[in-house]
């Protein structure tokens, strides 16, 4: 028989607070929060000091004052009697306008350049190892820099585009023409574009003094409805081929399933182009300075665009090449020794695997992207960093406001893009039991 | 049946046929390696025309190149009386002119040979840390780094006796790289306090007391640190040393400076400019984040609740803002947590607030590596009754930060690429700043490629370096046999 001795009771000594490791972590702790409780209030004291010196206070009514700046690029309507909380909006907007197209372009660059970079053919290969090189190691402000010179320095006046009565006699054609048969044309004072117009739209509505458009949110609901339409046939199919051994054929179904609604939706509107041009006279001379109709996108946008999708582009290539790369050489060879073929091998085998790899890293890509769009202001591009961290902070003096709201706005969208990301790195991730 | 007659042995052998024209040599690499499918093929043409077109629109700009000009009228003189009218040409000529002001912004131009001699000595001091107790390497790289910065120095015209006692500091140094490259760590640690010394200029005295106070530092901790456990032997030592540092020193330091007046011309913060900014701030925030993200990666995988969730509130909201906002905070809001009328340097501002963003990303980047780890390697160095830093030190670290160096020198690079935002903040960044100011010279109105180019250039060969230096290490350190 064993008898239970009681451990022994160790009194507490003081001691033991640095020398036992059980009492130890909690010691440091108390001593780490006091230390920042201490440096915090002396941060808090010094701020309330410095405020009341300045004889200044906390305060975001500035918000709803008039904002009196003007903003050359805008998704929804704002003049400069608008308030400053809206345009913070609009900065915002912009922000996420670069943000959305930016992202997009530089997926498609970064997946093509890093596909091309394991390319057996040389010069292919070689070509994107010095694209992904020079852009990965040469600052980003320089490339959105470089756009925008190439831009408002290369490209021509618009007084290039026009034809005069001397032009016409003598037959010489302007110095610049438009391109994609006389419908854009690129200028050193932006890019004019066509604009849809309606014949008969279907209304909308402002809340808030956001604008919903029934025709635009009709179009964007179709064509999402017909993408899960087409989904449904070729999950039907598959369901076949798994029954039969057939696979029904599907590619024409899928086409006409995307395509024909939407367009006959457009035909219903009565969608037709605004062109951008200039009037011509009775004799083909060219009248006023400026192109009418259309739409004109700055340059700055732009610039900005092309700049950060290429330089993220060249990331994102370096983090496909590694995805690819990870995806070991026998998952392909017995792909194809159970007689798959070279696209079926990648679409089925190696991008499934290649894509939980490439998705954690593409992700810190996107915030990057989103977070360097703030770098806009440096060729005068007025989003969040634009309007409510320079104008409405410089005209309303209102450093601490301004900075803290910017620094919140900027941490949301991270972390909402951080989340949505890991939503899909959830379900791509490997089913591991 | 009988044996055929027909049946035939060969009983010479044949003599070995060539290989078909297009299975050798570069015929064969052409069909291999370029068109070995149609879309290959196609991809390979795409690309020819591509390089074709690069080098057809730049070349003649690259080849009508002019040098010696005062201006960009006169370049464009030049090149039309050279090249005929209508041709484009470079105008390196703002280069030959502005060089220094890139290079070093507004610094005073007779002390240039200060910044060389940084950077000369910056390197020698990187180098035993890249490459400890590794004799040759050592040597090498000294010699070749005193013999640069030596021709550096000439270059921007330095006084004899500074040059000189360079060439004997150099020699020092390289004596002891021979004999006894350990040491060399020394200049390691010591160099920060003489990179200050040289760049900012005034009184000798400050910088030494300054290392007196982490010599105590030190000292008191290694007599403490077996006693109390590192942490409270920790504690107590930057008490000491801050006493030190902000009541003994100046007592001690001033009557020194004025018994033996050592001094060099003080230089002000905004004179900084160009290179010279960029890697003042570069350096500087590189290497105060490298032990600051250590403990904040070592923070957030502490079983310490309170110390867990401070670093990881600290890490993801500085992930989570531009690097931007963090400079216009450095820039606007910093004095506001100050105490009052305290007015300190906006170069100072920003390397800690830069040093802030980048500690973060790099915590991240080693808690990568902690985290690929085995738990076993620290349940082992439990078993050995290491405790947690003997732990840390000898077991943990030393392979997690061995995982973590590619993902630390990308880190760097980038933070090196973003110095050039501090032009958004009104330094002279070589960017924007210097770019701008250099174009607002009549003379020079319109100057757009140039300096883009010049700038451009010098980042990708020190940030291509850099990636480059981090592959050998990789390779170098890598110790399994895969």
């Amino acid at each position: 028989m064993t008898s239970a001795t009681e451990a022994p009771k160790a009194s507490f000594r003081l001691g033991m607070l640095i020398y036992d490791t059980r009492y130890r972590s909690i010691t440091i702790q108390v001593i780490a929060l006091v230390l920042l409780a201490v440096v915090l209030w002396w941060l808090r004291d010094n701020l309330v000091t410095n405020l009341a010196d300045k004889g200044k206070d906390i305060n975001f009514s500035f918000l709803w004052t008039r904002a009196g700046y003007d903003i050359d690029q805008q998704l929804i309507s704002y003049t400069n009697d608008d308030t400053h909380s809206r345009a913070l909006f609009i900065g915002l907007l912009n922000t996420l306008a670069v943000a959305f197209f930016g992202c997009i372009l530089a997926t498609i660059i970064g997946v093509f350049a890093g596909v091309l970079r394991l390319s057996k053919n040389w010069i292919v290969a070689r070509l994107m190892t010095v694209y992904v090189e020079v852009f990965r190691n040469v600052p980003l402000l320089l490339w959105i820099i470089l756009a925008y010179t190439v831009f408002t320095e290369i490209m021509p006046q618009v007084n290039d585009f026009k034809v005069t009565q001397a032009m016409i006699d003598s037959g010489t054609p302007a110095a610049a023409s438009m391109l994609f048969d006389n419908t854009v044309a690129i200028s050193n004072r932006g890019t004019s574009v066509p604009y849809p117009l309606l014949t008969h739209p279907l209304g909308g509505f402002e809340f808030l003094g956001i604008p919903f458009n029934f025709s635009f949110i009709a179009v964007v609901g179709l064509f999402v409805a017909s993408i899960f339409a087409s989904r449904g046939v070729t999950r039907r199919a598959k369901a076949v081929q798994e029954a039969t051994g057939i696979r029904p054929v599907t590619w024409w179904k899928n086409l006409a399933l995307i395509v024909l609604p939407t367009t006959l939706l457009f035909y219903a509107l009565g969608l037709h182009w605004d062109v951008p041009h200039f009037n011509i006279d009775e004799n083909g001379v060219w009248k006023g300075f400026n192109f009418v109709g259309g739409i004109s996108i700055a340059h700055n946008f732009t610039a900005l665009v092309i700049a950060l999708s290429l330089y993220t582009g060249a990331y994102i290539a370096e983090a496909v090449r590694a995805g690819i790369m990870a995806v070991s050489r026998g998952q392909s060879e017995a792909a194809a020794a159970l007689g798959l073929r070279q696209g079926r091998i990648m679409s089925l085998v190696v991008l499934p695997q290649a894509l939980r790899v490439i998705v954690p890293p593409l992700i810190s890509q996107y915030l990057n992207l989103t977070k360097n769009t703030t770098l806009g202001i440096a060729v005068g591009y007025l989003d969040l960093k634009g309007t409510l961290g320079g104008i409405t902070m410089n005209q309303t003096g209102r450093e601490l406001e301004c900075m803290l709201l910017m620094m919140m706005i900027y941490l949301i969208l991270s972390l909402l893009i951080s989340a949505m990301m890991n939503v899909y790195n959830a379900t791509t991730k490997l089913k591991e039991r | 049946m009988t044996q055929s007659s027909m049946s035939f042995v060969r009983d010479k052998m044949l003599t070995q046929q060539k290989p078909p024209v297009s299975e050798v040599g570069a015929v064969r690499w052409v069909r291999e390696n370029l068109f070995s499918s149609p879309l290959n093929g196609f991809l390979t043409l795409i690309s020819l025309y591509v390089v074709y077109w690069i080098i057809a629109s730049s070349l003649p700009w690259f080849l009508n190149g002019v040098w010696a000009a005062n201006s960009l009228g006169e370049c464009r003189q030049i090149i039309e009386a050279n090249a005929g009218p209508g041709a484009e040409g470079a105008c390196w000529a703002i280069l030959r002119e502005r060089w220094h002001q890139f290079l070093f912004g507004f610094y005073p131009m007779d002390a240039y040979w200060r910044p060389v001699l940084a950077f000369g000595l910056m390197l020698m001091a990187l180098a035993p840390a890249l490459y400890y107790g590794l004799r040759r390497v050592n040597m090498l790289m000294l010699g070749t780094v005193s013999v640069l910065t030596l021709l550096g120095m000439i270059g921007v015209g330095t006084d004899g006796f500074h040059l000189l006692l360079s060439v004997v500091v150099f020699a020092a140094l390289f004596a002891v790289a021979a004999l006894m490259p350990k040491k060399l760590l020394w200049l390691t640690l010591v160099y920060p306090l003489v990179g200050f010394y040289l760049l900012w200029g005034g009184s000798v005295w400050g910088p030494v007391g300054v290392a007196i106070g982490f010599g105590l530092l030190v000292v008191v901790w290694n007599k403490l640190q077996s006693r109390l456990g590192a942490v409270v032997a920790g504690g107590i030592a930057v008490a000491v040393a801050l006493i030190w540092w902000l009541q003994v020193q100046p007592m001690v330091t001033t009557p020194l400076a004025h018994m033996m007046p050592i001094r060099l011309m003080s230089v002000d913060s905004d004179q900084f400019g160009g290179f010279l900014l960029s890697f003042v701030i570069g350096v500087t925030a590189v290497s105060a984040s490298l032990p600051m993200g250590l403990l904040l990666a070592l923070g957030r995988r502490s079983d310490m609740v309170f110390i867990k969730s401070v670093s990881v509130v600290f890490i993801e909201f500085i992930r989570g803002v531009p690097l931007i906002t963090m400079l216009f905070t450095a820039s606007l809001l910093l004095n506001y947590f100050l105490p009052p009328r305290s007015n300190f340097d906006l170069i100072l501002r920003v390397i800690i607030l830069v040093t802030f963003f980048a500690a973060a990303y790099i915590a991240e980047v080693i808690r990568g590596g902690l985290a690929a780890l085995p738990k076993g390697q620290s349940e082992a160095a439990d078993a050995l009754g290491l405790d947690y830093w003997q732990a840390q030190r000898f077991i943990i670290l030393p392979q997690a930060l061995k995982i973590s160096i590619p993902g630390i020198v990308s880190s760097f690079i980038g933070l090196f690429k973003d110095t050039t935002l501090v032009a958004l903040v009104g330094l002279a960044d070589p960017l924007q700043g210097i770019t701008k100011m250099v174009r607002a010279d009549i003379n020079w109105k319109g100057v757009y490629w140039e300096p883009l180019l010049f700038v451009g250039v010098i980042f990708f060969i020190f940030c291509f370096g850099m990636s480059r230096y981090s592959m050998y290490l990789e390779r170098k350190l890598k110790t399994d046999h895969r």
